[in-house]
This record gives structure tokens, sequence and C-alpha cells, in this order.
């Protein structure tokens, strides 16, 4: 193998660092075209960001402002993974553009509780185990405290008989068709569902 | 997603501006749906004009008895709103059995009338769809269609129209207020919608730039005995394989009046007027609901796929008018 071969073979293997002498496009920083400044308030706390238009919620927590919280899953609104609170309405942040709800308190799992003062769902969760992997659990918490407010001011759901009773009473199949936008690929709902009955209750 | 300019509406006639000068340009409602069609590569718009936040976030009761819905009211304000749910049942079932709790957190009554089709083929890039790419073909036609339409299809798109909320507006003969390059105007629901014929790719009548800013049902006194029956591959979160919204008015064992839409069966909220024609006048039975199912689905031109939805719909034309009917005793 040449000098010439060997030197190839390296520079196909991206965790070699470049080599001083090699210029390096890009390598500059430049002016993104197109980028905004955005504030997000999120937790309670002002959080300023230079993002692109195209930059969702999701993408702005994870990427930008190290809330790794809310997760990714389908990316499509479909699983419900990265679910937050916007104004204490839960919403698929993956859906959601940064740049269009900078005028909304923004609450992630991050903000629902610590370490030390658990919110009562979280408690809930860890009680009656009510995950596997956890991959959703983040969704599914922040998804269940909305439900729980929707429910408390008299939304009615899809298997509601009485459309317009003033009161929810939360048992089994309400919740599970109001937390039909949680999926848990664990199949974990035989828990969920319990532990979520105990914090309505 | 595609790179684009973000344009925060002030008032609606900005908007509608905004759009007129820019011919790639989109307004952007809750994005549910075109955020994810951006994401895929299917919506390409730039500008993306936001119009959620312009004031059409009421819901007025008018004098005549009527109900205007401001086009950005959210999917779950309108199902939880008690005027609605006393008063057109039918149109808060629709929306509480459409997509999820955090969805409709998001999607406003425009964008919902506006929504894309959830056709596989659409939606996929690498696919033929004359929806998209006019003239490039079909791929549902020879392929899986389970979910698509059994009436007014065309050569050209089976595809079905996927909202639930528009098949209740339908039967409720609702009216959609456009404001636009051209002014303002008033759209009946009927008229609102193209079937596919040549040119799938035009959903509806509108034109660039039009903005929808209310959508105003007609008062309808038996609305309150009205009722919105869906059936889909899941028990929730899912698209209509087939759907019934119905308001059924009946006395003394006679239906006098009848009003009934269909959803996931067509390329449009689709309004049963054949069925209509055929229960009014008759007894209020088993026997005039069937046949008035089979009045409106002797069109029906099934493929192997979707065939099912056939007796499907008549079924569930036949419980749901039922069901109605037993409000009645």
């Amino acid at each position: 193998m040449s000098r010439r071969e060997r030197q190839n073979l390296g520079s196909a293997r991206s965790s070699d660092p470049p080599s001083v002498a090699t210029p390096v496009p890009m390598a500059v920083a430049q002016p993104r075209p197109g980028v905004v400044t955005v504030t997000l308030h999120v937790n309670g706390v002002d959080r300023s960001l230079t993002i692109e238009p195209w930059i969702t919620l999701l993408d702005a927590f994870r990427e930008h402002l190290g809330l790794t919280g809310p997760k990714k899953g389908c990316d499509r609104g479909q699983c419900g993974a990265c679910t937050v609170l916007l104004d204490g309405r839960r919403v698929t942040s993956c859906l959601a553009l940064a740049v269009a709800h900078q005028d909304a308190q923004i609450t992630t799992t991050e903000g629902l509780g610590t370490q030390e003062n658990l919110h009562p769902l979280q408690q809930a969760f860890i009680a009656h185990d009510a995950f596997q992997c956890g991959y959703c659990t983040p969704g599914q918490i922040c998804s269940a405290v909305g439900m729980l407010c929707e429910a408390q001011a008299g939304w009615p759901s899809a298997v509601s008989l009485d459309l317009t009773a003033n009161q929810v009473t939360l048992d089994a199949d309400e919740i599970r068709e109001r937390m039909s936008g949680n999926l848990c690929r664990c199949a974990a709902y035989a828990n969920i569902v319990p532990a979520i009955q105990e914090v309505a209750s | 997603m595609n790179p684009f300019r973000y344009e925060p509406a002030s008032d609606a006639a900005t908007a509608v501006a905004l759009l007129a000068r820019a011919p790639n340009a989109a307004f952007l409602g809750g994005g549910t749906n075109l955020v994810d069609l951006m994401k895929i590569g299917v919506a390409t718009p730039d500008p993306l004009v936001d119009v959620s936040r312009l004031p059409f976030n009421q819901i007025e009761r008018l004098p005549d008895g009527g109900i205007r819905i401001g086009a950005a009211v959210r999917n779950s304000d309108l199902a939880a709103d008690r005027t609605i749910r006393e008063r057109v049942p039918v149109l808060a079932q629709a929306l509480l059995a459409g997509a999820s709790g955090q969805l409709r957190n998001l999607a406003t009554t425009g964008g919902n009338l506006l929504q894309r089709t959830r056709c596989l083929y659409f939606q996929d890039l690498t696919k033929p769809c004359n929806k998209r790419t006019p003239g490039a073909g079909c791929s549902a036609r020879d392929g899986y269609n389970r979910n698509l339409a059994i009436l007014s299809t065309s050569e050209a798109c089976i595809a079905s129209h996927p909202s639930d909320l528009a098949v209740a507006l339908a039967a409720l003969d609702a009216v959609v207020h456009v404001q636009g390059p051209k002014g303002e105007q008033t759209i009946s629901l009927g008229d609102f919608y193209r079937r596919p014929g040549d040119e799938p790719w035009r959903d509806t009548v509108l034109e660039h730039g039009d903005l929808i800013t209310a959508v105003e049902v007609p008062p309808l006194a038996y609305a309150t005995h009205s009722h919105h029956r869906k059936v889909r591959d899941r028990a929730s979160f899912a698209f209509a394989l087939v759907s019934v919204a119905a308001a059924l008015d009946v006395a003394d064992g006679i239906v006098r009046d009848a009003r009934i839409a269909l959803g996931g069966v067509a390329p449009v909220p689709w309004r049963a007027s054949k069925a209509e024609v055929a229960l009014r006048g008759a007894p209020a039975t088993e026997e005039t609901f069937a046949r008035a199912a089979d009045a409106e689905l002797a069109d029906a031109q099934p493929l192997p796929g979707n065939a099912f939805k056939v007796p499907l719909a008549r079924r569930v034309i036949v419980r749901t008018l039922l069901d109605l009917t037993e409000g009645y005793q």
C-alpha cells in the first residue's frame, strides 16, 4: 500500500481529526441565511436562541436548549413522545414550529417536578411501574397532566356517554380514549392507566 | 424541511396580500397536517404566513339560531363548547372522533377543512400520485386502497377526504366564509370541495390567497337529534374507514326530514342526498333506512381492496338512523 493509499483510507474515517494542512471548507463560521432570533418561555425561564424558522419546538428543546426530556419518536404527531404543555395545553411539539410559539408558557417534563419533589403523576408512574424502557414516559406524563385539566374543565371525549355532562368521571375507558395520542411500544398501558387513574381520583 | 421565510400575519388583509404576491406561499394554522407534509417534502411553501393568531377565535351564537365558528378556533375548544354540545352534538362527536387530544389542541377549524388526503401514495415522494404531481399517474388504483374512496372517484384519483369535522359540517349545510384577493365570499360546504375529475390536485374551489375566516352553521331545530358514528381499524386515533354524520326529524313514526353525510368513502365529505330523499315521508324503520342506504351506495365503484366499505357503510348508516329514531321514543 502506497503512502497516498494509506492517506486515502485514513481520510475515509470520520473520527480522524482533519489534517492541519488540509483546508476544510465551511469551517469558518458564516452567518446562516434565514435565521431568526426566537425567545421561548420554557419551564419559567426565558430562553433566547437563533434558529431557522423550520426548527420545531421539539428540535429547539433537544438540540438548542439541552432539554432532552421530550422525545423524538415518530416526529409526525402520531406517537406523542414529544408531548409538552403550551399554556397548560398538551400538544405534540414535533408539529409546532418554535418561531410560532414565542407567546406561550411552555412546560416540558423537566418543569413538572424535581428529583426531591416529584409531580404526582411522576410518582404514580413509578409506584405503578408504568413503563419499561421509559422512552414514551415524558410524553405520557405531560399528556396526562394536560388530559386531567381537560377532564377537570368538563371536556367530553369520544367515549363519553353524556356529551353535555358537567362532570367527567375518568374510568379506564375514558383514560384509554383520552390518552390514545400516546403510544407505548413496550405496551405498559396496563399500568399507565391505573397510574393516571390514581391521580385522577 | 425545505427552507422558508416565516411571516406572522397581523391582520387578514395583510395575510391575503402576502399570499397574493407569492405564488408559493401558504397559510399556517395549527400546522398538524401542513408541517407534517413539509417534513416529508410533499408541501414546500415559502413564505409561510401564520394566520393562527388572527382574531378569528370566537364561537358566536347568531340571532337566527345559527352558530358562527371562527377559522382559528381550535378543534378542542369547538368540541368542548357548550352550545355545540347541546345544539349540534354531531359536530362535537365528529371532532372528538378525530385525531388525538394533543392534535385537537393545535388544529384549527379552517385548517381542518383544508387538510390533505392521507392516501399513502400522496405522502410517498417515491410513488406517482396525480394529486401531488399533476399527470404523474395513480399508484393507489392498483395498489393499497383499503382506506380510499368508493364514491365519485375518477381514473386519476381515488383518494378519500380525511376530515371528520367536514362530514358533520356537510350534514349541517354549513357555509364557509372566505376573504381573498378578490374580496369576501361565502361558499356552501356542498360547493366548497371539488370532486377529483381530471384535476385531483385541486381539493377545493378556493383560489390562491383565499383565507377561510369562519364557518357558519345555519339553524336546524332537529340538530339536537344528530349523531356521528365512525368505524376505523383501531378503537381510537385513526382515520375513518366509514363514518356517518346524521340528523333525523321523526314524528308519529314518520321521517319528516333527514340530513346524512358520509366520511371515508369519497374524495369529498359526502352528502348522501339520495338517501335523504328516500327517507323523507317514509316510516322510520330499519327497512326504510336500509333502502335509503342502498339508494346512496348504488353508485359505488369499489375496488378489491375497499369493496368491504359498501356493506359497511350500509350497516353504519342503518345503525346510526336506528339510534336516532330511538331518541324519539
